[in-house]
């Protein structure tokens, strides 16, 4: 095991002890209002979440690669629902789900890159469409092509870079590659939290009404800028230096709030709060990944330009 | 009716409804939305839109386990008593009671059937379209039947479910299902009013049924 996978899980435990009873206490004091309520449910699904991330980190490429391709199943089922689809689509929407997803997997598995980076954004995009033109019902022809795309886009080709970080050729760096991916769901996940928090209890001046009635620029500022003092304490996990570790953990938290604020254009263009009901108190598996989503591939790019040989 | 002893007819009902109620959450995270109405012990009959042949397998998976092995659905015997497979799958596998569309008199007659059901105590599910809505008509005219039972037997509730998007995730003539997600929204009980007629009854039930859409499909 790698040293650091200990004192990393007991910081995430210790943390979410400290959570779960500062809710706690705030419940006894205020009683069971709704937003504690809501607090207490995605405290609770926090645990759950960092056990499954956990027993995936201990079969290492093959739990994370088995991980995120049901992240991306679920990311797509939830997204496919809320798009309009005709009975025309129903080979291609299949073909999303058992050839892309399995196929973009095997992809990272194997290490595949040149493929890997291509195979969705080219013969995907290119192939898709020929497809349903090929059908031959062209009502809403390019509304229906372009949800498709963005569909596999978004839950299958960005999610899949999280796992793919693995297979990056970081030199002196062998065998700690899964403290990258932990160091990126970290930043990101908890500039989330942070974001959340600094909203709650500063927010005022909204950044895109229209969009979100809960991002805040008090919020935004707030938890970015704490988001990136824990990417730089946690350097350690990572081949960046503490100043390099704060940079890419901003970059990944900006990249996360972007995600969430497209996220949340989409689910108000088709008139849903929610992708769906998975998560316990969060909603479903997009309103938790939709920062990751953004993040990954960018996060992804940046360490193979820099830190790769 | 089954060919097989009881004991052994009960055991495969039993395996084959959990069985398909886990598949179906694993395909389409079905859940129940209880909007009228709760879940209840109570005798009842569901009513819902029908798209799919898994609209039955849908609705049934959200109900509580013991209340599944006591709901029957009605299913046409012209398709699946056609042959011997769709026999088995439908009156063993299920136990749905198989009725005929086209009644001309030779067998029994549709409404006993479906009274003889619900003297056992049994629930049911029956779909009021008659057939699977192949159209882009969100909901199509609902036959008489519903009617006859409401009539017969006023102490048995009648509630009426829409179930979400199965159109999608398993259209009439495919058999590989999109996995999609679902919900069944149950609305409240009705009943036929005092001096209402079938052809009122109907339409209103028709309407009812139509407004528990939680997201009606756009204009297409």
């Amino acid at each position: 095991m790698i040293p650091e996978f200990l004192p990393l899980i007991g910081g995430l435990i210790l943390v979410l002890t400290v959570a779960s009873t500062v809710a706690g206490l705030l419940r006894w004091r205020a009683g069971a209002t709704p937003t504690l309520t809501n607090l207490t449910d995605r405290i609770n699904a926090w645990w759950v979440m960092v056990v499954v991330l956990t027993i995936a980190f201990l079969f290492g490429m093959n739990g994370l690669v088995v991980l995120f391709a049901l992240i991306s199943f679920a990311s797509l089922r939830e997204f496919v629902t809320l798009t309009y689809t005709r009975r025309s689509d129903h080979w291609i929407l299949l073909g999303m789900f058992g050839i892309v997803i399995p196929f973009q997997y095997w992809l990272v598995w194997t290490e595949w890159y040149g493929l890997f980076t291509i195979f969705i954004p080219v013969y995907c995009f290119l192939l898709m469409p020929a497809f349903t033109a090929l059908h031959g019902d062209t009502e809403s022809f390019l509304e229906r092509i372009a949800a498709q795309q963005w569909a596999v886009m978004i839950s299958v080709y960005c999610v899949s870079h999280v796992p793919a970080l693995l297979s990056l050729n970081i030199p002196g760096f062998e065998g700690r590659k899964l403290l990258l991916v932990a160091f990126l769901m970290i930043t990101v996940q908890g500039s989330d939290v942070l974001q959340y928090i600094f909203g709650k209890l500063f927010g005022r001046r909204k950044v895109a009404p229209n969009v979100s009635p809960s991002k805040t620029w008090e919020g935004l500022i707030g938890g970015l800028g704490s988001a990136s003092l824990l990417g730089a304490a946690l350097w350690w996990l990572t081949p960046f230096t503490p100043v390099q570790a704060g940079l890419v953990a901003f970059m990944a938290g900006s990249m996360g709030f972007l995600g969430g604020l497209v996220a949340s254009a989409i689910k108000r263009d088709q008139g849903v709060k929610d992708w769906g009901h998975l998560i316990e108190g969060h909603g479903g598996m997009l309103d938790r990944a939709d920062s990751l989503v953004f993040s990954a591939p960018i996060f992804f790019h940046t360490v193979r330009y820099f830190w790769t040989v | 009716m089954s060919q097989f002893p009881p004991i052994l007819s009960r055991l495969l009902r039993r395996v084959t409804a959990s069985a398909l109620a886990g598949f179906a959450w694993l395909v389409t995270g079905v859940r129940p939305i209880w909007s009228g109405s709760a879940p209840s012990s109570r005798q009842r009959i569901y009513f819902a839109n029908h798209a799919s042949h898994g609209d039955f397998i849908l609705l049934a998976s959200c109900l509580a386990p013991h209340e599944r092995m006591h709901t029957r659905a009605i299913a046409a015997a012209d398709y699946w008593g056609a042959t011997r497979l769709r026999r088995f799958v439908a009156e063993d596998l299920l136990a749905s009671v198989l009725i005929e569309r086209n009644w001309a008199g030779q067998s029994e007659k549709p409404l006993d059937i479906m009274m003889h059901v619900l003297e056992q105590g049994d629930s049911l599910i029956i779909f009021p379209e008659g057939l699977r809505n192949m159209t882009e008509e969100p909901l199509l005219r609902f036959r008489s039947g519903l009617y006859n039972l409401a009539i017969a037997r006023p102490d048995v509730e009648l509630i009426p479910c829409w179930i979400e998007n199965m159109s999608r995730v398993l259209p009439k003539g495919e058999f590989l299902p999109v996995p999609l997600l679902c919900r069944v929204v149950f609305g409240a009980p009705l009943a036929v009013e005092q001096g209402e007629d079938r052809h009122a009854f109907l339409k209103r039930a028709h309407a009812t049924l139509l407004a528990l859409n939680p997201r009606p499909a756009r204009d297409a």
